[in-house]
């Protein structure tokens, strides 16, 4: 059906518009257009929040739409003041870190933010008590105390460079919430915040609808409402964008690419820091030899991946830090086809010998190991056989399997497995525990125990180091340890790709991380876009 | 037969109505109960982490102590038989417990979301009833007629239909292509209030997929047991004492065939809940469907045996209704029997 009613894009349109028109008419007296401030906006996704406080996880790094952090995102990803009237302060030890709050901000509920309320949020985490995962990230703060209702003093266990980056954190109001069970309190469905928007309902498997905070500390909102739609499934969602509900939906690239010829719609393609690879563990006598693990590395084909399986929405990856980022390193960029050749090379000189049956094999050890990946999730199944094609090519055998996640668990440290991570914000905040030998052997973070003393110093000192030009130095020199002793095969990065109906202002993509659904979106400015 | 002998069979049918209804109440505790404890033991035997599943994709990042207080706070990894005694306990307090899945007390999930998949259940079921009845009885009077066998063509196609497809395909004619309804969601994207018209108008292509979805078996049912029928002696008889073929047709044979069917409803009750849940999935319907498959991928017991105990207890009612209507419709059959 759906394929059949490609071929007339004009009628469908024309029947798209007379139905938005007539909706239009009948639904909001204010028919978009005859005044840009009155705009509703309408965004679906597939990710529903499981709350709405940011305590327990709800847009941590920031653009929530609700709440504002002591610091906040531009355009570029660069921190810059939010509530916090300037960038807050480090001490010269590092471990002390001081935030001076901008005067004026009051929550939905009219309140004054004060320093206490910061307290409380940051307390609120660190409270074992509290369902939160954010004390993970946070297992380097100590106390957070508020000498006065204008300034928050941080004290750290240790220097970290990135700890400005964790800011963006929402501050909820301590007197909504002082004295309750934070994890079961009813403000998690309905929150006060200091954002552009406010709660105005929350219909649960339906849609988020937010109202315009007219008092916004970074001024009036452009719009009056908008509207988040939650629609899981990928197709329906494609449906109801061409049938004209949303002005911007998060799509899957080959849904998303339907619309590149569609008048009335742009397609965006935003880089992310998402990456996929395949986690090689070191304890395997095929996987744990370096000539496997580079022959692989070269023998993959990226390009024919980020054609074939990413519609072209993807980029070859060759490391953990994106392309994007200022700390990324031109030179441990690679081919982005299959060099076969190389390949071989490599595996001839290893001592792998060809077999009758075309598997490389040595000192009776086959060239061959288990791929896993998560059964669920396609992409990274046809990720799975991409390279399980590839390596075939290079005499290398592999056999894919798609697991569930509790099945993974119990063989992670074992067999190899099909990975995705990433975060555009601090080159720190994955790769740390990720390729630290420190970590190996704990569950997800280093589940192939790489052990590489100078990648663990390069680590280290990018955590410690406040000098930028000293970090970069120090990524740089992990970057180019990852290529020589490639614990990984880094794939492609992903890019996230949104469906924007035509004559909207203000839409400015910006790099995204793994997580994207009410906040961090496409739409992490919403409050500033426009209908022409 | 007069009218009064015909009053009198019925309320002796029924008569013993109080004492079943009494007696099944007694069956259904223990019914519940053994729910209940599946439950939990299908819970203990699964491998997924409610932690983890809570966490989502910071499951990654975060560390096994911070995953393990969170578990310690739930109380999730106490042995199963305290944690079956805590549920019973605060369940004979009138509290559910707290959805793990869905960061909400579980009678607040179910209180929001039951109704509008009981609204489109039972839609669809009515809707389903009268067109099989009708059509069902209708293709039988002209059994291998053309309106016969274009029905029957039509039944085994949908048979083979999954109702996902379905509703895609609904949604890509009837919503994109001709634009006459809406795609999907519960009331208009931009509506600021939920009116009976706006949520009528909504439910429209999801009642009426939901109903082809499962009018097949319905309608084949019914044409097969009316075509018997209409061969049977007391119908021959009508027949043949002159009685107009539409009177003969739906006051003689359509009532004795009616009987069987009220045992495939009853039976049919289960499949029809199950599409539910694709409905609602395709058409973003905030109903039960979506959350009971939540919940039972993150392992969250309150939820899920709360949604099990609801379930369980509207099927013995089913099955009760059933019975009663049984013995309301067939003299025959004797309920204190």
């Amino acid at each position: 059906m759906m394929v059949r009613s490609q071929p007339l894009p004009s009628r469908l349109v024309a029947a798209v518009t007379g139905v938005l028109v007539l909706a239009a008419c009948s639904a909001t007296p204010a028919a978009p257009g005859s005044s840009a401030a009155g705009a509703t906006f309408v965004v679906a996704t597939a990710g529903e929040p499981d709350t709405l406080n940011p305590v327990l996880n709800y847009g941590v790094d920031g653009a929530s739409l609700i709440f504002d952090g002591l610091v906040a995102r531009d355009a570029e990803n660069a921190l810059v003041p939010a509530l916090a009237a300037e960038l807050p302060t480090v001490s010269g030890d590092g471990r002390t870190v001081t935030a001076t709050l901008r005067s004026g901000v009051t929550f939905h509920d009219g309140s004054p933010l004060t320093a206490a309320d910061v307290v409380f949020t940051y307390r609120a985490v660190l409270d074992p008590k509290v369902d939160s995962t954010l004390r993970s990230d946070l297992d380097m703060l100590t106390a957070v105390t508020a000498p006065d209702p204008a300034t928050v003093v941080f004290s750290l266990k240790y220097a970290y460079a990135p700890f400005l980056q964790r800011l963006t954190l929402g501050i909820v109001p301590a007197g909504v919430l002082d004295g309750q069970d934070i994890n079961k309190a009813g403000f998690n469905r309905q929150p006060v915040g200091t954002g552009p928007y406010e709660v105005e309902s929350w219909t649960a498997g339906d849609r988020l609808v937010l109202a315009a905070n007219d008092s916004y500390w970074g001024g009036r909102p452009a719009n009056r409402k908008l509207i988040v739609a939650f629609v899981p499934d990928d197709n329906v969602r494609a449906q109801r964008m061409r049938a004209g509900e949303f002005d911007a939906a998060e799509l899957a690239p080959k849904l998303a690419a339907g619309f590149d010829n569609a008048a009335g719609y742009t397609v965006q393609r935003v880089s992310t820091a998402d990456y996929r690879g395949v986690m090689l563990p070191f304890g395997s006598a095929v996987t744990g030899d370096l000539a496997v693990r580079r022959a692989l590395s070269v023998g993959v084909d990226r390009a024919a991946m980020v054609t074939g399986i990413l519609a072209g929405a993807g980029e070859p990856a060759f490391g953990p830090i994106p392309p994007t980022s200022e700390y990324a390193d031109p030179a441990t960029v690679g081919r982005a086809s299959a060099d076969t050749a190389a390949a071989t090379a490599l595996l001839d000189a290893g001592g792998w010998v060809p077999g009758a049956d075309g598997i490389r094999a040595r000192a009776g050890v086959q060239a061959a190991f288990t791929l896993m990946y998560p059964a669920g999730d396609s992409l990274r199944k046809e990720l799975a056989l991409a390279v399980t094609a590839d390596a075939r090519k290079i005499g290398i055998k592999i056999s894919p399997e798609g697991l569930t996640w509790d099945a993974i668990d119990t063989r992670i440290t074992k067999d190899a497995l099909l990975m995705g991570f990433g975060t555009p914000y601090d080159p720190d905040f994955v790769s740390y525990k990720l390729f630290g030998s420190k970590f190996a052997g704990q569950g997800y973070f280093n589940p192939g125990s790489y052990r590489s003393p100078i990648a663990d110093k390069a680590l280290q000192d990018g955590r410690d180091q406040a000098d930028p030009a000293q970090r970069k130095a120090a990524y740089a020199t992990f970057q180019q340890q990852l290529v020589a002793d490639a614990p990984w095969v880094f794939l492609t990065y992903l890019k996230h790709t949104y469906v924007v109906k035509s004559g909207i202002t203000g839409v400015s993509p910006r790099v995204e991380a793994h997580e994207h659904d009410v906040a961090n979106s496409l739409w992490w400015n919403i409050h500033t876009w426009t209908r022409q | 037969m007069t009218p009064t002998a015909t009053a009198r069979r019925r309320r002796r049918g029924i008569a013993g109505a109080g004492a079943v209804v009494r007696r099944r109440l007694l069956v259904a505790v223990p019914v519940l109960i053994a729910t209940s404890i599946g439950m939990f033991l299908l819970g203990a035997a699964s491998p997924i982490d409610p932690a983890k599943q809570y966490a989502g994709a910071a499951a990654f990042t975060a560390t096994e102590e911070n995953l393990d207080q969170i578990r310690a706070n739930w109380g999730v990894d106490d042995p199963l038989p305290v944690q079956y005694v805590r549920w019973v306990g605060n369940l004979l307090r009138g509290d559910l417990g707290w959805s793990t899945s869905r960061h909400e007390p579980v009678t607040a999930v179910l209180g929001a979301r039951a109704g509008w998949t009981l609204l489109l259940v039972s839609a669809a079921l009515a809707l389903v009833l009268v067109t099989s009845l009708v059509l069902g009885t209708l293709a039988a009077y002209r059994r291998g007629g053309l309106f016969d066998r274009g029905l029957r063509a039509a039944a085994y196609a949908v048979e083979a239909m999954p109702v996902f497809w379905l509703g895609l395909a609904a949604i890509a004619v009837f919503a994109l292509t001709l634009g006459w309804l809406p795609a999907g969601g519960l009331t208009g994207v931009t509506a600021t209030t939920t009116t009976a018209a706006d949520v009528a108008w909504h439910l429209i292509l999801p009642v009426g997929v939901l109903a082809i979805s499962q009018a097949p078996w319905f309608v084949l049912f019914v044409r097969d047991s009316v075509a018997e029928s209409l061969r049977d002696d007391h119908v021959l008889a009508a027949r043949a004492r002159g009685l107009p073929g539409r009177t003969v047709l739906f006051g003689h044979a359509m009532r004795t065939a009616l009987l069987p069917f009220l045992t495939l409803i009853g039976t049919h009750l289960p499949e029809l809940v199950g599409g539910a849940v694709l409905v609602e999935t395709v058409f973003s319907l905030p109903g039960l469907g979506a959350v009971t498959v939540q919940a039972a991928l993150g392992s969250d017991f309150p939820l899920l045996a709360a949604i099990t105990l609801v379930t369980t207890a509207v099927v013995l009612t089913a099955n009760l209704l059933t019975d009663l209507a049984y013995a309301a419709a067939d003299p025959r059959v004797r309920l204190d029997g």
